[in-house]
């Protein structure tokens, strides 16, 4: 999970092109979303296309992106579930 | 200075029908367009509905009176048979003296020929006819030197409200006394740049479309062109040319909010229809049907919903997006949705918001969902409202 | 065309010369020996915060950036980033643009020729035309008219139209108006090959004396802060625009330019120096020469495409040069192209054309 979690931080700081943020800013608990890095709707689109990118996971609904994204944390386990071997 | 800006022609070709005639027949049988794709070719094609063009591009070309060899886009194509409808239709190939304008508006511009040939274009020099017809002035040209139009001619682009700016551009440069009459609307053709580009917004349903309802879920995009004659007083002056309406108002507000949503309380279409409104110098009872922009979107429907109570109060007028019937043909949708209301004043309809069952929570009203005939219909307001928060109100009303 | 005045109150220029500075007039003349000619990029991260440039890919920068330089400029706020920014409001926003963002448009297109579905929505917002237009309001949280025109060489001159009337309709006293375009890489070689462009690297100080066919491509951002009064920061006053298409013959072009002046006021007078669009390819430049010949002799000819490339907002680029010109009275050597020396100059016409399809005049007079 930690290398998962750490990898992921990479992906989403290039795929949102957050060039002045390293990893180490960005705690694996902290929200993505509102406050803490104050990403938005668009931030949350960028990240569906991530997932199915690099993860082969499809999300149709935004809405669902709310639970899976709010935290590098979340979408840690998300992938871990939802990920065939 | 001001002169009255009357509409003597209208031109429109779209998945509902080839030309006027036929789009008021479908709307007299709520005759949707929407079905599937049947020409573009994407791997979205069995996703998602759309409302395409029954014809293809030979068709059209046959229809236009134009060759192959002609590198014309689906754009252009489009904008020639409605554009010329417009203009016959008001009878400009008779027209004598004064200055005649053409603006028209686009966003996909040549888009369908460069997403083919793209490839092409960077490695070999086997599509280099459809290089230069790329850019949205492209398919403007096209028309305006078909029907013979050089006095002045520009392209618009603000995304989904596009045609209604055209529409208000032309009329400012006839009030303006630069121009006697103009030709002004929009065309744009489906692409799969821009289907993969709204399905990457995730914002287009999965059915089609259902403006206003609690359960909608997006957009179903469509295609087509559109466009109206607007003349000066003195231009029909003395002539038995019939006039369909008068444009009284208009009125364009930047929603300056986000790139790709309305504000929540709908700022920026409260401000385009407030201005249009003060503009016509009607009271709000004075309208008598609002062709709302009615995505079918969260988003829209509850900004502009919640914008037309705050301007309307407790005397909202029927409502209805005609999207249901047409798609949302994005940079003609104004002009077409224009000829749409036009016709409710003319034939004294209301039209039915399709695909309508449960009304949306956050809203007082809902919209018509059957069609009504025999309307009092005086004035209609007509909705466009564009990513990047370009919205525009037009209001057209029963020419005297 | 259209004779309205209206007062041109600040600038702000991103361009392949050293323009970003309000203060200096072209203090050097750059040099280039290239395909095109890119502009001197300034640090966005000083003009706009991270979070916000995230997303915002350069053309959308370059035009963020100019607009608050000519909002500065006329002393519409004080600083230049767009974090601090609670500037006062124009009343409409109207921005030109030929081709949008060629990057966002092309890094969707390679994607989709790669076969990918799965699309980027930030490039596709990036790549609608008026994503400029309604950037720039966002920044500013400005709800007034905004729009956006798309028309080659028209594009600015569009803009600037649509900011005369709203001032003669009565519907602005103020009007923030753009003119933007970029090249890349790839949309030069694409176009390469529907014979724009010279055929390989130019030097850009001698490009106007090639002979060879083909432009040199460039790009440029200008804003300007139009007011229907006079300010402190008032450089020039705009009098008349005028898009003509398809005329005819170089005979009928001279006569529209003959009867723009004669509306604009001139009797049998010229103005005091015209800057004409040349661009370097000897199919084109000689129609230029000789419409010069037979409608501007004797006043002194400018040239500024050796300067900026060519583009199809290029004539942001000649604006801001007429604006300066007139509010120094200092015409930099580099523009000259006939031997008439300029003397104070009270009124200077832009002329540009592409290849006898597309026209434009823009009259701007002393304040």
């Amino acid at each position: 999970m930690e290398e998962l979690i750490e990898k992921l931080k990479k992906e989403v700081i290039q795929q949102l092109n957050l060039e002045d943020i390293k990893p180490e800013d960005i705690a694996a608990d902290s929200p993505l979303f509102g406050e803490g890095l104050g990403l938005d709707s668009i931030d949350a689109l960028e990240l569906i296309v991530l997932l199915e990118k690099n993860y082969g996971l499809k999300i149709e609904d935004p809405k669902d992106g709310k639970k899976i994204f709010h935290s590098i944390q979340s979408m840690a386990e998300y992938i871990t579930a939802n990920q065939k071997a | 200075m001001s002169r009255r800006v009357f509409v003597t022609g209208l031109g429109i070709l779209s998945s509902i029908g080839r030309n006027l005639p036929e789009t008021l027949d479908s709307l007299l049988a709520s005759r949707s367009g929407i079905g599937h794709l049947r020409h573009l070719e994407t791997p979205l094609a069995h996703e998602f509905p759309f409302a395409e063009v029954r014809f293809s591009n030979n068709q059209l070309m046959e229809m236009a009176g134009l060759s192959p060899q002609e590198g014309h886009t689906r754009n252009a194509l489009l904008g020639i048979i409605a554009a010329r409808e417009a203009f016959h239709h008001a009878g400009l190939e008779k027209s004598g003296t004064g200055k005649t304008g053409f603006v028209s508006a686009t966003t996909v511009g040549g888009m369908d020929m460069c997403e083919k040939y793209y490839t092409d274009f960077l490695t070999n020099d086997s599509r280099n006819i459809y290089i230069d017809v790329y850019d949205c002035a492209d398919s403007t040209e096209k028309i305006a030197d078909l029907l013979g139009i050089r006095d002045f001619i520009t392209t618009l682009s603000t995304a989904c409200s596009s045609a209604a700016n055209a529409i208000l551009l032309g009329a400012r440069m006839i009030r303006t006394g630069q121009l006697d009459r103009v030709v002004a609307g929009g065309t744009e053709s489906l692409t799969v740049f821009h289907i993969n580009g709204f399905n990457a917004l995730k914002i287009l349903d999965k059915v089609p479309c259902r403006p206003f309802d609690a359960q909608r879920n997006g957009i179903t995009l469509g295609e087509g062109a559109a466009y109206l004659v607007l003349e000066s007083e003195e231009s029909i002056r003395g002539g038995s040319r019939p006039l369909f309406a008068e444009l009284t108002g208009y009125g364009n507000s930047c929603e300056a909010f986000h790139q790709t949503a309305s504000s929540p309380d709908g700022t920026g279409a409260f401000l385009a229809m407030e201005k249009a409104l003060r503009m016509s110098g009607l009271e709000p009872s004075g309208i008598h049907y609002i062709n709302a922009h009615g995505t079918g979107t969260d988003n829209n429907d509850i900004a502009e919903g919640l914008a037309i109570e705050r301007l309307f109060g407790s005397r909202i007028p029927p409502v209805s997006s005609t999207k249901p019937f047409t798609g949302h043909m994005t940079s003609a949708a104004g002009s077409a949705e224009a000829i749409l209301s036009i016709l409710c004043m003319e034939h004294r309809f209301l039209l039915p918001n399709l695909n309508f069952s449960t009304p949306m929570p956050e809203l007082r009203f809902a919209p018509v969902t059957e069609l009504c005939l025999d309307s009092e219909v005086e004035a209609v307001m007509s909705n466009s409202f564009g990513f990047g928060g370009n919205d525009t109100s037009l209001i057209f009303t029963r020419p005297s | 065309m259209f004779h309205s005045p209206a007062y041109i109150n600040g600038t702000g220029l991103i361009s392949p010369q050293e323009t970003a500075d309000p203060s200096r007039f072209l203090p050097q003349i750059r040099e280039y020996t290239d395909d095109f000619l890119s502009c001197i990029d300034p640090d966005y991260k000083e003009y706009i915060p991270p979070l916000a440039a995230r997303r915002i890919s350069r053309l959308i920068k370059m035009g963020i950036t100019s607009a608050f330089m000519a909002l500065r400029d006329a002393g519409y706020h004080s600083s230049l980033s767009t974090e601090l920014a609670e500037p006062k409001q124009p009343d409409a926003i109207i921005t030109g643009t030929g081709l949008g963002s060629v990057e966002d448009t092309e890094r969707i297109l390679n994607g989709m020729s790669a076969g990918e579905t799965l699309m980027n929505p930030t490039p596709f917002i990036q790549s609608t035309y008026n994503t400029i237009s309604s950037q720039v309001a966002i920044q500013l949280r400005c709800h007034q008219y905004n729009s956006t025109y798309v028309h080659r060489i028209f594009s600015f001159e569009t803009a600037l139209l649509d900011a005369l009337m709203q001032f003669k309709e009565g519907m602005a006293a103020s009007a923030l108006v753009g003119g933007i375009d970029e090249i890349t890489v790839n949309h030069l070689a694409i176009t390469r090959r529907a014979g724009h462009w010279k055929t390989g690297p130019v030097h850009n100080l001698s490009v106007l004396q090639s002979g060879t066919p083909g432009a040199l491509a460039g790009e440029g951002a200008a804003y300007f802060l139009l007011e229907n009064r006079v300010s402190p920061s008032t450089y020039a006053r705009l009098l008349s625009i005028d898009t003509f298409y398809k005329p005819g013959t170089a005979r009928q072009v001279q006569n529209h330019i003959r009867e723009f002046l004669l509306a604009s006021g001139f009797n049998e007078s010229r103005p005091d120096a015209v800057i004409l669009g040349l661009n370097g390819d000897s199919l084109w430049d000689p129609f230029y020469s000789q419409i010069a010949h037979n409608v501007f002799p004797g006043i002194p000819w400018l040239c500024y495409k050796h300067l900026c490339g060519e583009y199809y907002t290029s004539t942001g680029f000649a604006l801001w040069l007429t604006a300066n010109i007139l509010k120094r009275q200092e015409v930099p050597p580099a523009l000259l192209l006939n031997d008439i020396k300029p003397g104070r100059l009270e009124t200077v016409l832009i002329y540009n054309q592409d290849r006898n399809i597309n026209h434009s005049l823009i009259l701007t007079g002393t304040a």
